[in-house]
């Protein structure tokens, strides 16, 4: 199953063992993982909480794996995501690609998480000192997904 | 229940726009010329108040139709699932 979402912690380790067991040709694994900062725009960060949009998240996710297939030359590509309460350094999303060498597998993993930050539906709520916030998306992020020349986010 | 299922339109309010409006969802039944994903939004920001407010032109509002990223055009029907939410913040 390459899309999951839980509530639970991942294991790295585990996580990539079973990716690259699956098929004896994966000569190289790129992987990424996102964590919580104590700190963001300013504020100091104690807890987070994230929502996801049940049906239309395992969608949007299996849609970026589909696409970085299509335009590289990986093996397998995996997307674990967190949901619910989280601390700071706790992990968040776990990407992990295989293919038969390094450049494909680093540039379908850099894609995913650029997709993922802009077109799957996640949200961070921050508890800081001044109270419970939502994030607000960074122009940054829309900026990295329109480098693979991804149509800008749909708004309506 | 089916029946009326068919007529009408689930929206789904996520995150920020959830905690503006106060609900999660609400079924309502579209008026005439009311098609598309950017009518719905102009619609519904005519309730005013946080409506108008969080749905103004400008605001950065995101929509999905059944599940998909939608554009201004795309259409709404009857029975679709229609969720407004601000960008994504995931990752």
């Amino acid at each position: 199953m390459p899309v999951r979402i839980q509530t639970a912690d991942l294991d790295v380790g585990r996580e990539l063992d079973a990716l690259r067991a699956s098929d004896p040709r994966v000569g190289a694994v790129a992987a990424f993982i996102g964590t919580v900062r104590d700190v963001n725009d300013g504020r100091a960060v104690a807890a987070m909480t994230l929502e996801h949009y049940p049906g239309m998240t395992e969608k949007a996710l299996t849609a970026i794996v589909d696409e970085a297939k299509a335009r590289w030359d990986i093996i397998e590509a995996l997307i674990v995501h967190r949901v619910g309460p989280l601390a700071p350094s706790d992990q968040i999303v776990l990407v992990g690609v295989t293919s038969a060498h390094r450049g494909q597998a680093f540039a379908a993993c850099e894609f995913i998480m650029d997709y993922l930050k802009t077109r799957a539906p996640f949200w961070k709520k921050e508890l800081t000192p001044d109270g419970a916030r939502w994030v607000e998306a960074r122009a940054s992020d829309d900026d990295a997904a329109a480098r693979w020349d991804v149509a800008p986010e749909p708004g309506a | 229940m089916r029946d009326s299922a068919l007529e009408t339109v689930t929206l789904v309010y996520l995150a920020r726009l959830r905690d503006a409006f106060g609900a999660a969802h609400e079924s309502v039944r579209l008026p005439d010329g009311i098609a598309t994903a950017a009518e719905l939004r102009h619609w519904l920001a005519q309730r005013g108040g946080v409506w108008a407010t969080e749905l103004a032109p400008g605001r950065a509002v995101r929509i999905a139709v059944n599940h998909d990223m939608a554009q201004p055009d795309t259409p709404v029907r009857p029975g679709d699932e229609v969720a407004l939410f601000p960008p994504v913040t995931g990752g």
